[in-house]
């Protein structure tokens, strides 16, 4: 690992001034992506700000009858809440699914969403990586893209977001709030947060810099079933090949694209009537594979109308 | 950089640089070598210690990060010359074979029977609003971040079984 200092954060305006006026400068929460990318020389902050212990851990209700997350609950403190397990058993179901309880212990909400991608060439400082090094090129078009995304890639990055939670809060329809620099809280939709790549890999979310996450805000639950499915290679302890979280009305896919997928297409569709499979062939017209990814095409449709299945047999019980 | 962090119930102070893992800080500078390094970097499990009674993986974190935190490992466990249940059920279900990720097998269960009964949800869970009953499944998936390079599994699950009791 590189050299660099370490602070531990008064409060979150300490931080977010600490991280903004600081070249080279980040957050550390939880640790357990960005340590690992240190370690590998991926990351290369000269200076930690640690907002682990800031007091955003609560869960609290909402006036409207949702959920207030604080950025710095760990992922086991959500899959674990009550009312979690109780109203949006979606997520719940879509954290134990991440990671290993060791990882979930320590990983917190905020840093679950603005994790770094697992794309192979991202983590290998020896090929090119337009996310890692603008206009070095992406090694992934013609590599080793199993994981890659079928859906918003461009020439310049293929990869795709790895969070399993942040799969069910964008189907719950969930908001971030964060702490800008110069004080001033912000609100968007989760998911508004992640940018898709375009030209510019390397920007990854529409927060400003410096800016911290600081909840996740659950709207009330809403009608209809749960449910969060999740395909991969060995049945624990492994990322998506794809997945599916279905709440209600809303359907989000994993592992898809740069970022969690809101499958607002196959929403309209079968808000229409047409069937899931109908639904999927519809959100999925303009998916493409890169070679060793092609069959995420089929996975996730397949997926999806299992899941569908599966909430319309829950919401006729 | 100066961190105290309380270790198997003693407080020990260090001065840290602050790249130091909480993983070698533990067995560089306080010479407890019963944690393992495996992979360092969070996929093997060999390094799980107790952090505040939660169980993580001890090189995915900065010693300085745990200031003041209560750590416990594998050599905090026995009671004196006293096995903790779970180091006596692994030796009698002969639950490894080169012992290399044994103290984290040991610490993660220790960790994960209170998560259980504390109602913490695994994927195996069906019913998100019931008491968790530990099936062979549910240990299974809730050990699954500990890895066997000798593949005693088995061995592990019946020796967890033995002091988690009998599933319902």
């Amino acid at each position: 690992m590189r050299p660099f200092t370490y602070e531990r954060a008064a409060d979150a305006l300490a931080a977010v001034r600490a991280v903004s006026t600081t070249p080279g400068a980040r957050f550390l929460a939880g640790g357990t992506n960005l340590l690992d990318l240190m370690k590998v020389d991926v990351e290369q902050p000269t200076h930690l700000v640690d907002v682990g212990r800031l007091p955003l851990a609560e869960i609290a209700e909402t006036e409207d009858g949702g959920l207030r997350i604080g950025a710095m609950t760990t992922n086991s403190q959500v899959a674990g809440d009550p009312r979690v397990r109780a109203r949006y058993p979606v997520l719940s179901q879509a954290i134990v699914a991440g990671g290993s309880q060791q990882l979930r212990n320590k990983a917190r909400t905020g840093g679950n969403l603005l994790q770094r991608t697992r794309c192979p060439y991202f983590y290998d400082p020896s090929k090119p990586c337009n996310k890692r090094q603008p206009g070095a090129g992406c090694a992934a078009l013609e590599g080793l893209n199993r994981s890659a995304a079928i859906l918003g890639a461009s020439r310049a990055c293929i990869a795709a977001h790895p969070s399993d939670m942040a799969v069910a809060m964008v189907a719950l329809g969930a908001r971030v709030e964060a702490l800008g620099p110069d004080g001033t809280r912000a609100a968007m939709p989760l998911a508004d947060l992640h940018r898709l790549p375009g030209d510019t890999p390397h920007l990854e979310t529409n927060l400003p810099r410096g800016a911290l996450l600081t909840a996740v805000i659950l709207p009330p639950p809403p009608e209809g079933g749960q449910v969060y499915m999740k395909a991969r290679d060995r049945a624990s302890y492994a990322g998506a090949l794809v997945s599916v979280a279905v709440a209600g009305p809303g359907i989000a896919l994993g592992a898809v694209a740069l970022k969690p997928w809101r499958a607002r297409k196959a929403e309209t569709a079968l808000a229409a009537g047409a069937a899931p499979a109908e639904a999927m062939a519809a959100e999925l017209a303009e998916a493409r594979g890169f070679g060793r990814n092609d069959f995420k095409i089929r996975l996730v449709a397949r997926l999806a109308v299992a899941a569908l299945d599966e909430t319309s047999k829950g919401r006729g019980a | 950089m100066m961190t105290t962090i309380t270790v198997n119930g003693e407080a020990r102070a260090l001065d840290l640089d602050p790249r130091t893992t909480l993983l070698d800080a533990l067995r560089e500078h306080l010479d407890l070598k019963g944690s393992k390094k495996g992979c360092d970097q969070g996929q093997c499990g060999a390094c799980t210690v107790l952090v505040n009674g939660a169980r993580i993986n001890a090189c995915l974190s900065l010693a300085v990060m745990h200031d003041g935190d209560e750590v416990v490992t594998i050599e905090g466990l026995a009671s004196g010359e006293a096995l903790h249940p779970l180091q006596a059920a692994f030796l009698e279900h002969d639950a490894f074979q080169c012992g290399y990720c044994t103290p984290g097998q040991i610490c993660s269960a220790e960790a994960m029977l209170r998560e259980a009964a504390e109602g913490q949800p695994s994927q195996e869970t069906r019913d998100l609003a019931a008491p968790i009953v530990l099936t062979d499944a549910e240990i299974r998936e809730r050990m699954s971040g500990n890895i066997c390079r000798c593949s005693a599994y088995p061995q592990i699950l019946a020796a967890i079984r033995a002091v988690a009791g009998d599933a319902a």
